[in-house]
Parts: structure tokens; C-alpha cells; sequence
């Protein structure tokens, strides 16, 4: 067995990552990544993580061997990480809470964030409530179109949502945007990046803080199954909850693992989210990856059905984990999910997010080619009801309408 | 020779105990034939050395004014590749040197061998890249180095005193001072200490050192030109540029003369 270990001192996760920002934000970086390693060093913050955890997100979540799913399919056990039971019903609030309670270590009070499908604006927003700390999220014009509800809880919870008209006015666009108020009020603010994206430590820090999805679910499933799983799936926009699903496996080489991104209206049509299958390598948000852009070098736009998997950029370590072949990357339609959707929460009553649904319509092909002695384990990064109003327009209204 | 280009256009003004003016211009704002005949305005106005900025679609050092000029440029399907086949075509008429300001990601997909090349072959002398901090300098230093396009580094008021001395020790051309914390664009005052930064940053710089971010009015430029090289102006001169308001632009220029400063007392 291989040892696995990324990223290097710069930052790198082979060829890519690394710290691409202003000279203004250098030093809040380098600080940060001190404050982490130290914070990673206490014990008494390792526990103060686990309590909240544990006492407040609800943790560890169920791997539920979905039976009724996997028997429709005709073939292997399919397993469900049940991060969409977490607290605020996905699994950003594990990366949220502890770079909160780093944030607070720090002796900062105030956090900016950004969102997409608005589960990681609504899980900043939620631990900033509970700490205490000031709070304002950066969301796409588009997106808070797409997610209102989001954006009323982010505001009940006190957090300010700034809109970001700029760009197509999506994930990419708050990011920038959060980015400009981090450099302008870096000396008293955290930024909360949200995924396994953004300079160096910031992929490091999230994937760490997301690694208890893996964690889990390979104590569970061993449990469970007496065995390990002959596939992981799970969905890739920045790709925080397939990162933190992946790292406790990447070293049990017999588990092949299966990042799936967005192909939106089909690879071919240029409308898709699939950045490792369509991009090239590029910088942009601080980090060095496979990127969707122009021959200029300027950053196109993503498109998706689920505004959390809408990036153009995706993180470095995936990247890296393309080069070196350790993990699959393949890409799932808005209707493969949509269809995908629809079967689980018919069948076992789990209603996927848009999102996490990119990753059950991928588990449904590869059933297609596996054993009924095998298992695949799916990582349902969240809950469907924000998407509830997406879904009922995509299939036309419903029967009463 | 493009580092030497720099090195004179300081001493011209330097010497004469004028103060250096680097004004920014979004290359493609306007639509790129306009763009020999604005350098030609900023040379013939008294510019020192001219800023060129690239447009690119996720600029996060840059406030407002400065994205939206991009945007414009990029509506009108400016590239780098574009502008650099531009900049070539008229080198020969300009004595005044072009500094090209870029994020890193239109230089990777150029490739970094063939961009710093083009560079050279376009008349480029220097160049300031807002997203590449000392650590991840690698990924270009060779390349400039071997075409002599000089790589200006930014200092930073975050920045603590051993990061300012090695960006102080590195930089070439000059070194670029921002004097806020946070993106371009206008702004009506700096914080107190900021004179006092920029006289230590003088101190330990062997280049000459210019003052920028947020530089917007004549006093202003005199104000942050007293205790270093000179300034850059950016947002200002692009939205003077945009609204067709020269006049502005010379008055601001103006003021970086030591002469004027001395009538106008």
C-alpha cells in the first residue's frame, strides 16, 4: 500500500494548488495555515470539534443500505451516507463548523462566505449564530433566484446576504465577490470558503474537515457489509463531500471511487459543470486546476440544474487525483439526476438534493455492471427540499396542476 | 533591454526632481484600435511609463471601475494574444514603456514560454501579475528573466517587514506600493500611516517606488508622491478615458511635476 500524502509544505497537490492571491491576502493566508496546524496539534480543540459534531450536527450519520433502491437496480447492495440527516441537511455544516470554531481561535469576529444552492451560506450562517460572529454571505443573482428559501433562513439566522450581479451571477461570481471583501476586511474577517477549492490551506482545511464522512462510513460499511465497498460515488461541483467521502480510501486501492460531475444538457451541447472532463488546467480563485475556459484563458460559464454543482474551477486535489488515475471522474445530465431523484424518493422515500442526485444516477449505471455480492456506497451529500421548486418546474407542474 | 527601457524613463523624470506618473489603461476599452492613439495622448500628456491592464473575466484585485472596463474589452473580444499583435504593431513609435498588468490564467493558457517571447517581440518591458505572490513566482521567473521583462512586485500594507524586504530585494522596474487594503478604485483618504509605510519601503528599495490603489484627485498624487518615486493611477484615468475627459487626465499628470508643484505655491 502506497502512502498518501497531499499536499506538500507549498500547498501542491502534485502539480496543482499552490497559493495564487493578492499580496494583501498572503499573510492572512500563511496565518491561517499556522492557526490550523496548531488547532490540529490541541487535543482540546480536536474534542471541541467532536462535541459539536456529535451534540449539535447530529453526527455520525447513517449508512443506509437503501434495499428497495438497490433491488429495482437488479444488482449490488447500494449503501447511502446520510449527510443529508446532518443539521441544516447537507454536509457543509461539517467544514462550516470547524472553520468557525477556528475563526474564534483566531481571535476573529467577523466571517464573509460565499454560496451556490445556498447549504453552505445556510450552514456559515447557522454556526455564526451560534458563536456569535458577524456574518455576511456573497450569493449569485441567479442562484438566489433559484434558492429564496435559502436566502430568507441565511437572513433569519442574521447573516446579510449580498446579491452579486457581476458574471452570470452564480457560484464563480460570489466567490470573486467574497474574495474582494476578504482582501478589503482581512484583518478582522474569516473567510469560510465552502469548498475544497480557494488557495492553499484552504482545500487542505476542508477536505480535513469533511474527512469524517470517509471516516464513517468505512468504519460502518465494514461493519455493515464484513467488508470493504467495491465502488464510492459521489457528486463533484467544488467537490467538498466527494473529497471528504474519498480521503479515508484512497489508500485501500481495491475501492475504486467515482467522482461524477454535472454535464448539465450533455457534454456535447458546451451547457455542463464537467470541469476534469471538458476544462484544462488554469489558475483562478487562488488555486492551480482544471478549469472551464476559453482559449484566452477566460473562465466560461458553468451550467446545471443544481446550483451547487454550477462551477467552473473544481478543487486541486481532484485534479490531481484525475492525473494520477486514483479516482474516476465521469458526468450525470440534469435529467439522468432528475430521473435519479425521482426513483430513490419513490423507492425508499429519501429525496435527494439536485446535487446528490448527479451521484445516485451515476450508482444506477455502474449497478448495471456489478454483482449482486457487490456493494456501492453513495454519499447523499444533502436533502432535497430546497430543490423541491427546481424539480416541480423541470417536470412541468404537478398533477393537480 | 526592456528592464533598461524602465530604468530610464525614472531617471529622466527622477533626475529632473519630478515625480514619476504611471497611469493605467484597460487594454481593449474603446475597442483595441484605439489604442495606439491613447498611448500616444499619455506619452505626449508626460506619462512616465503606461500600466496596461489585460481584461480578464474573474478579476478579484480590481474594484468596479476597473471590471467593468474589462468587461467592455472583453465584449469587443480582446485577448492577450490580440493586444500583444497590437502592442507590436506600433512599437517603433512609442518611446514610452509598456508595463503589462495580467491575472496569471490568460499567461497559462498562452503558455508562459510563448507569452514572455511575444512579450519581447511586442515591446514589453515589464509586468505586474496581481495573483502571483513570491511563493509561486517559479512558475514564470525563468521565462522573464531570459526575454529581460522586469517583474514587479507588490508590497502590500498587510505585508509584515520580512515579506516587504524580500519584495523590496526582488522586484524589478519598480516596486508597486498598494496603499489600501482591499481592490482598485477611488477613494476619498488613506489611513494615517500610510506615509510612513511608504517612506520605510523607500528606505530598504533599491528601485524606485511607486504608490497606487485608490489614487484619484492632483492632490493626491502630491500628497503620496512626497515620500516615494511617484504614483499609478488606474480607475480615475480609465473612467476619464471612458467619459472622453482628457483634460482631467493631464491635470492629474500634471500634478506629479515638481515644476508645476512650485508655480502652483
Amino acid at each position: 500500500m502506497k502512502t498518501y500524502q497531499q499536499p506538500d509544505i507549498q500547498g501542491h497537490f502534485g502539480s496543482f494548488g499552490g497559493r495564487f492571491v493578492p499580496e494583501t491576502l498572503m499573510p492572512a493566508v500563511l496565518e491561517l495555515e499556522k492557526a490550523y496546524e496548531e488547532a490540529m496539534e490541541d487535543p482540546a480543540f480536536i474534542d471541541q470539534v467532536d462535541y459539536y459534531f456529535k451534540q449539535y450536527v447530529g453526527r455520525e450519520t447513517p449508512l443506509y443500505y437503501a434495499e428497495n433502491f438497490s433491488r429495482q437496480l437488479g444488482g449490488p447492495k447500494i449503501y447511502l451516507k446520510r449527510e443529508d440527516l446532518n443539521h441544516t441537511g447537507a454536509h457543509k455544516i461539517n467544514n462550516a463548523i470547524g472553520q468557525a470554531l477556528l475563526t474564534q481561535r483566531m481571535g476573529k469576529k467577523k466571517v464573509v462566505a460565499e454560496t451556490g444552492a445556498g447549504q453552505h451560506g445556510v450552514a456559515t450562517a447557522t454556526v455564526c449564530a451560534l458563536l456569535g460572529l458577524d456574518c455576511v454571505i456573497f450569493m449569485g443573482k441567479e442562484d438566489i433566484r433559484r434558492q429564496k428559501l435559502n436566502v430568507f433562513r441565511m437572513e433569519l439566522l442574521g447573516a446579510r446576504v449580498e446579491s452579486v450581479d457581476q458574471g452570470s451571477g452564480t457560484l464563480k461570481d460570489a466567490v470573486n465577490e467574497a474574495l474582494r471583501y476578504w482582501v478589503t476586511n482581512v484583518e478582522d474577517t474569516h473567510y469560510i470558503i465552502g469548498s475544497v477549492v480557494g488557495p492553499h490551506p484552504f482545500p487542505k482545511i476542508v477536505r480535513d474537515f469533511q474527512s469524517v464522512i470517509g471516516i464513517e462510513t468505512r468504519k460502518q460499511i465494514v461493519k455493515q457489509e464484513g467488508k470493504l465497498p467495491e465502488a464510492v460515488v459521489a457528486c463533484i461541483g467544488g467537490g467538498s463531500n466527494s473529497m471528504g467521502m474519498f480521503f479515508p480510501f484512497v489508500e485501500d486501492e481495491q475501492v475504486t471511487l467515482h467522482g461524477v460531475e454535472a454535464g448539465g444538457s450533455g457534454i456535447d451541447t458546451g451547457k455542463h459543470a464537467a470541469t476534469l472532463t471538458d476544462g484544462k488546467a488554469g489558475i483562478l480563485h487562488g488555486t492551480l486546476s482544471y478549469l472551464l475556459q476559453d482559449e484566452n484563458g477566460q473562465v466560461t460559464e458553468a451550467h446545471s440544474i443544481s446550483a451547487g454543482l454550477d462551477y467552473p474551477g473544481i478543487g486541486p486535489e481532484h485534479s490531481h487525483l484525475k492525473e494520477t488515475g486514483r479516482v474516476l471522474y465521469d458526468s450525470i445530465t440534469d435529467a439522468e439526476a432528475l430521473e435519479a431523484l425521482q426513483l430513490l424518493t419513490k423507492t425508499e422515500g429519501i429525496m435527494p438534493a439536485l446535487e446528490s442526485a448527479h451521484a445516485v444516477a451515476y450508482s444506477m449505471k455502474l449497478a448495471k455492471k456489478m454483482e449482486a455480492s457487490e456493494t456501492i456506497v453513495v454519499c447523499l451529500s444533502g436533502r432535497g427540499d430546497k430543490d423541491v421548486d427546481t424539480v416541480r418546474s423541470a417536470f412541468g407542474g404537478s398533477s393537480y396542476e | 533591454m526592456s528592464k533598461q527601457r524602465i530604468k530610464q524613463a525614472f531617471q529622466e523624470v527622477l533626475d529632473q526632481g519630478d515625480k514619476a506618473f504611471v497611469p493605467y489603461i484597460m487594454a481593449g476599452d474603446g475597442g483595441l484600435d484605439s489604442l495606439e492613439e491613447r498611448v500616444q495622448f499619455l506619452q505626449d500628456s508626460g506619462a512616465t511609463i503606461l500600466e496596461l491592464g489585460v481584461p480578464f473575466s474573474d478579476p478579484v484585485a480590481d474594484g468596479p471601475t476597473i471590471q467593468e472596463a474589462g468587461i467592455r474589452a472583453l465584449e469587443q473580444g480582446v485577448s492577450l494574444r490580440a493586444i500583444l499583435e497590437k502592442l507590436g504593431q506600433f512599437k517603433e513609435k512609442r518611446s514610452i514603456p509598456i508595463v503589462l498588468m495580467t491575472y496569471l490564467n490568460p499567461i497559462y493558457a498562452y503558455g508562459i514560454e510563448a507569452f514572455a517571447s511575444a512579450c519581447r517581440t511586442a515591446g514589453v518591458s515589464g509586468l505586474i501579475i496581481p495573483d502571483l505572490p513570491l511563493e509561486e513566482e517559479n512558475l514564470v521567473a525563468k521565462e522573464l528573466q531570459a526575454n529581460d521583462i522586469a517583474l514587479i512586485r507588490l508590497a502590500s500594507l498587510t505585508s509584515p517587514p520580512e515579506r516587504l524586504k524580500e519584495l523590496a530585494r526582488r522586484t524589478e522596474g519598480f516596486l508597486y506600493a498598494v496603499t489600501v487594503t482591499g481592490t482598485t478604485g477611488a477613494r476619498a483618504d488613506f489611513k494615517d500611516e500610510l506615509q510612513e509605510h511608504l517612506a520605510s519601503l523607500k528606505n530598504i528599495c533599491q528601485e524606485p517606488v511607486l504608490a497606487g490603489f485608490g489614487v484619484s484627485t492632483p492632490e493626491h498624487v502630491k500628497e503620496l508622491s512626497a515620500n516615494c518615486d511617484g504614483v499609478v493611477v488606474g480607475s480615475k484615468i480609465v473612467d476619464a478615458l471612458h467619459q472622453n475627459n482628457r483634460e482631467e487626465i493631464k491635470t492629474l499628470i500634471a500634478a506629479a511635476s515638481g515644476k508645476e508643484q512650485t508655480t502652483a505655491e
